[in-house]
C-alpha cells in the first residue's frame, strides 16, 4: 500500500512537471491578438520597485507611448500587434535571472532595458542562454555589452560620460578640486566615480572618494569633507533618492560649489528639490526638453490624458531624458523586428547589429560590442526658482 | 576645534534621533526580555503616516494623527502578536518580531508600490537653515537633542513618581513577582509599547523632517542602530539609552569626518560586539540583573 | 508503520525526486522559470537546514547565515573565474590580484569537463572552510552570550562583513563594489539537487550521530546537559562551525545560481527570510525546511507572480492584485504559522514520518481539529 502511494506521489511530479514543460511550449508558438491580427511580444526588463523604481517606471512611461503612437509593425509582409511584456526586476541583481527567464518564459522576442547597470548585467546571462536579444536603454556601464553578445544599447557609456563631466568640471566649471561620493556595493555608481576620477586627474585635477553604506539618510559629514577638502565640485553619480538627500544637505550646510550628477540625477523630483535652496545642480544626460518640440507636445498630452502615467512621471508632465529613451528603445526594437523579418529572437539577434533609427534623442547605430555610437552628452541645471531643468551645453570629450 | 565643530553639531543631532528610538528598545527589552525587532518599522509607518496625513490634512491636524497612529499601531502590535507568547520560549517571542517586521515591511511595500514617499515638511520653520557658532545648520539639528532631553526627563518623572511607573519597574525586576503581588502585567506591558510608540513617532517626525523621502527600509538602520544605543548604554536603563545614542550618533559622524566613510555603519556593529563581550550590562546595566 | 517501510518510503521519495530533476533538465531548457525556481530553492533548502541545525537542533538562536553565505560565494566566484575573464571582471582594479582559477587548474589535470567540475567543488569546499573558519574565529567572544545576544551580535556580524567586502581597499580580490561575475556555474537541476542532497544527508547523519543527541541536549536544558558531562562550550562551537561550513557552500551554490556576485543581496532580511523558512517548515525538522524552501520559493517566484500582476486564478483586479501583493499575502500566512501553528508544517517529525503524518491528517479532517495546516 505504502509503496503505491509513493509510486503515485512519483507519477503525480513527473506528470505535473511534463505539464508544465508541455504548457510552455505552447507559449513560445504566435498568438493572435484581440483583433486577430498576429501579437509580436516586446519584453520590458525594468525596475518598478526599489532604489530605482522611479527612473524604472519613468523609462517604461516612453515605451508605454511609444506603443500607443504606433501600436502594429509590419513583419515580412504581415502586420503584427505589438504586445509589451513588462516585468519588475525590482532593482537588484538578486531578482534579475527569474524575472529574465520570466520574460523569456513568456515567449518575448526581443527585450527591453533595464534602467541600472547591475541588474542588467544580471538577466544578460539568461537572455544569453535563451537567445532572446536585449537592447539596453539606459544602462551605462561598458560590462553590459563587452560580457554578452545579446545585450545592444542605445545610450552613451560611462567610459565617455565620465570623462564627459570631468571635462566640464575641470574646464567648464574651472575646478581644481572634485569630492565625489558613491554608493557601496553599486557598480553603476562606483564605475562611473573610477572613469570620472581617471579623466579628471588626467587633466591636472586632484580627487577625493569616498563611499557612503546603502540606506544612509545623514549626509551631512560627507558635506562636510567635501568643504574641508576645498572642494569646487560634488560629483555623486548615485541613485535620485540619494541626490536629493545631498542637495538637502548641501544647501543646510552652505555648500558653495556646483553639485554634479549623472544621468540617474535627471528626474524631476531632484529639480524640484533643489527649488527655494542656493545651490547650482548640474547634471549629464540623454535628451533635453525642447529638442523635438512636436515630441515633447505629444508626450505631454498623453501623460496628462493618463492618470497613471502622471503618477509614474512624479505627478507632472516633465518629459525626462529617460522616458525619451523608452520611446527610442522601442522604435529601434521595432526597426530590428521590420529588418529581421521574423519574430524569431534568434533573426532579431542577427539583424540587430545593423540596425539605425534616427531617434528622438538622436542618431542611433551600433558598433562592434552593440554599443550607440554616441559622443556627446546634454548638460543641463536645475532652475532653483521653477524646479525645471534648463538647458547648459552640448559636452563632449576633448 | 572649527574643523570638528559641524560633525559634533551633527552627531549630537543624530544622536538625539536614535535616543528617541532607543527608549522604546530599552523599555520593552526591560519588561520582557524581548528585541523588539518591528520598533524600527513602527519607526518607518510613523513617517509614513506623517506623508499621507500632511499631504491630506493642515498640520494641526495631521501632527496628533500621527501620534494617535503610531501608538495604535504598537498597541496592537503587541496584543496580537506577543501577547499569545506570553509563556512561549523566547525564541518563538523573537521570531514573532521579525516576523511582524516583515509584515510590515512588506505591507508598507504593497501600499506605497515599494517606492519611497516624498516628504512635504510639516512645520517649515523647524527646516530652514540657522547658523550656529559660523556653522550653517538645519534648525531641527538644534531642536531634537533639546526636545529628546526634555521627553526623557519626563520619562524619568513618569516612571519614579507614579504608580503606573512604579509597576513597571516592578515588573521589569521580577515579571512574575510583580504579577503576584498585583501588578496588572498585560496593561504595563501595554503602556510600556504606547510610550516606545509615541518616542518612536516623535522621533520620526524630527527625523523624516529633515529627509525628503520615506522608504520602507528607512526604519530598518535607524532601528538597529538605536538597538546598539540601548544595549551600549546598558539595556533596560532610560539614561543609559540616551548617553549610549549620544555617542553612538557622536562617534558615527567623527569617523565619517576621519574619512572612513566605508564602515561608518560597520563600526557601530563592531562596538555592540566589543560591548557585549567585554561589558554584556552596558555603561549603566549594574541595576539591572539578568534573569535566566 | 514499520521501520523498514519508513526507510523504503524514504528511499522511493528521494530517488523520485532525483528522477524528477533528472526530467526537468531533460525536457526543460537552462532558462526556463521551473529550473531557476528549482535551483534557487535547493541552494535555499540546503542554507535553511544549515541554520536549522544551529536554531532548531541546538538551541542557538544564530542571525549571521547571510554573512556566512557570502563568504562563501565570493571564496567560490574568486577562485573560479577564469584567467582570461579577469581583466574585464577586475576592470577597475587591473585584472585583480590573483591570476590563477581553480577549474582551469583542474581541467588541465583532468581534463576539461571532469577537472571543470572537480575545480568548481574544490572552490564550494574553499568557500565553506573559509565560512566554517570565520565561525571559529567569531564563536570565540559571541558564543558565550545569552540567546537574544548572541541573535543581535551574529547579526552585526554580518553586517560588518559585508563592508568589508565592499570596501575599494580589498577590491583586488573582492572587486570592491563591482559585481563578480563570468564564472562557471552548472546549468542544469540535477547538480543543484544532488549536491544539496548530499550536503543535507551529511547534517542528517550528525544530527542522528552522539554529536547530534548532544546539540539537542544542550537544546532542550543547558544545565542538566552540562551535568551530564557534555562539554557546552566545545559542542556549541562545533554547532556554529558546521552551520557556518554549509551556509558557506549554500553561499557558493547561491552565486551559481545568480550569475553575478555582491555584497548586497547578503544582507539581514536574507537572514529573516531563511529563518522563516525554517519556521514554516518546523524549527527541529529538516524535512520541514526543505518543504518549506521548496513551497516558499515557487509560490514567491512562480506560482503566486500573478497576486502582483493584475490577475490571479482568473480574477482579474489590477487594484488589488498589484506589486507587493503577493509579499503582503505571504507575510500574514507566516504570522499566522508563527502565532497560530507555531510547530510549522512538520513539527519536528521527517521524512520516513510523512505517511504516518498524512493518514493522521486525513483522519482528523474527518473529525474537526487540528491538522489544518497539512492542507495549506
Amino acid at each position: 500500500m505504502k509503496k503505491f502511494s509513493a509510486l503515485m506521489l512519483t507519477l503525480a511530479l513527473t506528470a505535473g512537471l511534463l505539464a508544465g514543460c508541455g504548457g510552455s511550449g505552447e507559449e513560445a508558438a504566435p498568438e493572435s491578438g484581440e483583433s486577430g491580427a498576429k501579437v509580436v511580444k516586446i519584453g520590458v526588463y525594468e525596475p518598478q520597485t526599489g532604489d530605482n523604481g522611479p527612473g524604472g517606471k519613468q523609462e517604461i512611461l516612453g515605451m508605454q507611448y511609444a506603443n500607443s503612437v504606433q501600436p502594429t509593425v509590419e513583419i515580412a509582409g504581415e502586420t503584427y500587434e505589438v504586445q509589451l511584456e513588462i516585468v519588475d526586476n525590482r532593482t537588484t541583481p538578486e531578482n534579475g535571472p527569474s524575472a529574465a527567464a520570466e520574460l523569456v518564459n513568456r515567449g518575448v522576442s526581443v527585450v527591453l532595458g533595464s534602467y541600472g547597470s547591475g541588474v542588467s548585467v544580471a538577466g544578460g546571462q539568461v537572455f544569453e542562454e535563451a537567445g532572446v536579444p536585449a537592447i539596453g536603454v539606459t544602462c551605462t556601464n561598458p560590462q553590459v555589452t563587452s560580457d554578452y553578445d545579446c545585450y545592444f544599447r542605445i545610450c552613451f557609456t560611462d567610459p565617455f560620460q565620465g570623462p564627459a563631466l570631468a571635462s566640464y568640471a575641470y574646464d567648464g566649471l574651472g575646478v581644481t578640486t572634485a569630492y565625489t561620493l558613491a554608493m557601496l556595493g553599486s557598480d553603476y555608481d562606483q564605475g562611473l566615480v573610477h572613469y570620472f576620477t581617471e579623466a579628471f586627474e588626467a587633466l591636472g585635477g586632484t580627487v577625493i572618494s569616498e563611499d557612503f553604506p546603502e540606506g544612509s539618510a545623514n549626509f551631512v559629514s560627507y558635506i562636510n569633507n567635501a568643504k574641508s577638502a576645498g572642494a569646487g565640485v560634488i560629483f555623486a553619480p548615485v541613485s535620485t533618492n540619494y541626490a536629493q538627500l545631498i542637495i538637502e544637505a548641501a544647501s543646510a550646510q552652505g555648500f558653495e560649489g556646483s553639485l554634479l550628477g549623472s544621468d540617474t540625477w535627471d528626474n524631476n523630483k531632484v529639480a524640484e528639490s533643489a527649488v527655494g535652496k542656493d545651490v547650482s545642480v548640474e547634471v549629464t544626460t540623454f535628451y533635453q526638453e525642447g529638442g523635438d518640440p512636436e515630441f515633447d507636445a505629444g508626450i505631454k498630452e498623453w501623460i496628462n490624458a493618463n492618470p497613471d502615467a502622471k503618477t509614474n512621471n512624479g505627478g507632472n508632465d516633465m518629459v525626462a531624458a529617460v522616458t525619451v529613451m523608452g520611446y527610442d528603445a522601442y522604435f529601434t526594437a521595432l526597426e530590428a523586428l521590420k529588418a529581421a523579418g521574423s519574430t524569431d529572437p534568434q533573426a532579431v539577434m542577427e539583424a540587430l547589429p545593423s540596425v539605425t533609427y534616427e531617434g528622438v534623442s538622436g542618431h542611433i547605430e551600433f558598433d562592434d560590442i552593440g554599443d550607440a555610437k554616441r559622443d556627446q552628452a546634454y548638460i543641463k541645471t536645475a532652475n532653483t526658482e521653477t524646479g525645471a531643468w534648463d538647458f547648459v551645453k552640448v559636452q563632449g570629450v576633448e | 576645534m572649527q574643523e570638528i565643530l559641524p560633525y559634533l553639531i551633527n552627531g549630537v543631532s543624530v544622536g538625539g534621533q536614535y535616543a528617541l528610538i532607543a527608549i522604546g528598545y530599552t523599555l520593552v527589552y526591560g519588561i520582557l526580555r524581548l528585541i523588539n525587532f518591528a520598533h524600527g518599522d513602527v519607526f518607518m509607518v510613523a513617517g509614513l503616516v506623517m506623508v499621507y496625513t500632511t499631504t491630506a490634512l493642515p498640520m494641526y491636524a495631521a501632527l496628533p494623527l500621527v501620534l494617535i497612529a503610531t501608538v495604535a499601531l504598537g498597541f496592537v502590535i503587541e496584543r496580537v502578536a506577543y501577547k499569545p507568547l506570553r509563556t512561549a520560549p523566547r525564541m518563538s517571542l523573537m521570531i514573532s518580531a521579525i516576523g511582524v517586521s516583515y509584515l510590515i515591511q512588506n505591507l508598507a511595500f504593497y501600499i506605497t508600490g515599494g517606492v519611497p514617499q516624498p516628504v512635504t515638511v510639516p512645520i517649515p520653520w523647524i527646516s530652514e537653515n540657522v547658523l550656529l557658532f559660523g556653522q550653517s545648520t538645519k534648525r531641527v539639528t538644534l531642536v531634537t537633542p533639546v526636545l529628546t532631553l526634555l521627553l526623557v526627563v519626563g520619562l524619568v518623572y513618569l516612571i519614579n513618581h507614579t504608580r503606573m511607573g512604579m509597576a513597571m519597574r516592578a515588573a521589569a525586576k521580577d515579571f512574575e513577582t510583580a504579577q503576584l503581588m498585583g501588578v496588572k502585567i498585560n496593561a504595563v506591558i501595554s503602556v510600556t509599547f504606547v510610550i516606545g510608540s509615541f518616542l518612536a513617532a516623535v522621533g520620526a517626525l524630527l527625523y523624516f523632517t529633515n529627509y525628503p523621502s520615506v522608504g520602507i527600509t528607512s526604519g530598518a538602520m535607524p532601528g538597529l542602530k538605536a538597538f546598539v544605543a540601548a544595549v551600549f548604554g546598558g539595556i533596560g536603563s532610560i539614561p543609559g539609552a540616551v548617553v549610549g545614542a549620544f555617542i553612538i550618533g557622536l562617534c558615527e559622524e567623527l569617523i565619517k569626518g576621519l574619512g572612513y566613510t566605508t564602515f561608518s555603519d560597520a563600526f557601530t556593529f563592531a562596538l555592540l560586539i566589543v560591548v557585549l563581550c567585554v561589558r554584556p550590562t552596558g555603561l549603566f546595566g549594574e541595576k539591572v540583573t539578568d534573569k535566566v | 508503520m514499520t521501520k523498514r517501510n519508513k526507510t523504503l518510503f524514504t528511499a522511493v521519495v528521494l530517488a523520485a525526486a532525483l528522477a524528477a530533476s533528472l526530467l526537468v533538465d531533460c525536457f526543460l531548457p537552462s532558462y526556463h522559470i521551473a529550473v531557476q525556481v528549482i535551483q534557487k530553492a535547493t541552494v535555499y533548502a540546503l542554507v535553511a537546514v544549515s541554520m536549522n541545525l544551529l536554531n532548531g537542533f541546538t538551541g542557538l538562536f544564530s542571525l549571521g547565515q547571510a554573512g556566512f553565505m557570502l563568504l562563501g560565494a565570493y571564496a567560490y566566484g574568486v577562485l573560479t573565474i577564469p584567467v582570461d575573464k579577469r581583466a574585464s571582471v577586475y576592470q577597475y582594479f587591473d585584472g585583480g590580484a590573483i591570476h590563477f582559477s581553480v577549474p582551469e587548474i583542474f581541467s588541465g589535470v583532468l581534463g576539461e569537463t571532469v577537472g571543470t567540475t572537480v575545480g568548481m567543488l574544490a572552490a564550494l569546499l574553499v568557500g565553506g572552510l573559509l565560512a566554517a573558519l570565520m565561525a571559529y574565529l567569531i564563536g570565540l567572544p559571541v558564543l558565550r552570550l545569552k540567546s537574544d545576544y548572541l541573535a543581535i551580535a551574529t547579526l552585526g556580524f554580518a553586517e560588518i562583513l559585508r563592508a568589508f567586502f565592499q570596501w575599494n581597499a580589498l577590491g583586488p580580490i573582492t572587486n570592491g563594489s563591482n559585481l563578480l561575475k563570468s564564472y562557471p556555474a552548472f546549468s542544469h537541476v540535477t547538480p543543484y539537487v544532488v549536491l544539496a542532497g548530499v550536503m543535507i544527508a551529511f547534517i542528517v547523519l550528525l544530527i542522528n550521530s552522539t554529536y547530534g543527541r548532544a546539540f539537542k541536549a544542550i537544546r532542550d536544558d543547558e544545565v542538566a546537559a552540562e551535568a551530564m558531562g557534555i562539554n557546552l562550550a566545545r559542542h556549541k562551537r562545533m554547532a556554529f562551525v558546521i552551520s557556518s561550513f554549509f551556509a558557506g557552500i549554500g553561499g557558493g551554490m547561491m552565486a551559481m545560481y545568480m550569475g553575478t556576485i555582491a555584497a548586497a543581496p547578503f544582507k539581514s532580511s536574507l537572514t529573516y527570510e531563511i529563518l522563516l523558512i525554517v519556521v514554516i517548515g518546523g524549527i527541529g525538522s529538516i524535512t520541514g525546511s526543505v518543504l518549506a524552501s521548496f513551497l516558499y520559493i515557487f509560490s514567491s517566484e512562480w506560482l503566486l507572480r500573478g497576486l502582483d500582476a493584475g490577475t490571479f486564478l482568473g480574477i482579474n483586479a489590477p487594484g488589488i492584485f498589484k506589486n507587493g501583493f503577493r509579499m503582503a499575502v505571504f507575510s500574514v500566512i507566516i504570522m499566522v504559522i508563527v502565532l497560530f501553528f507555531r510547530r510549522g508544517l512538520m513539527g519536528d517529525k521527517e521524512l520516513p514520518d510523512l505517511p504516518d503524518m498524512l493518514r493522521n491528517g486525513i483522519r482528523k479532517l474527518r473529525a474537526p481539529g487540528r491538522g489544518k495546516e497539512a492542507g495549506k
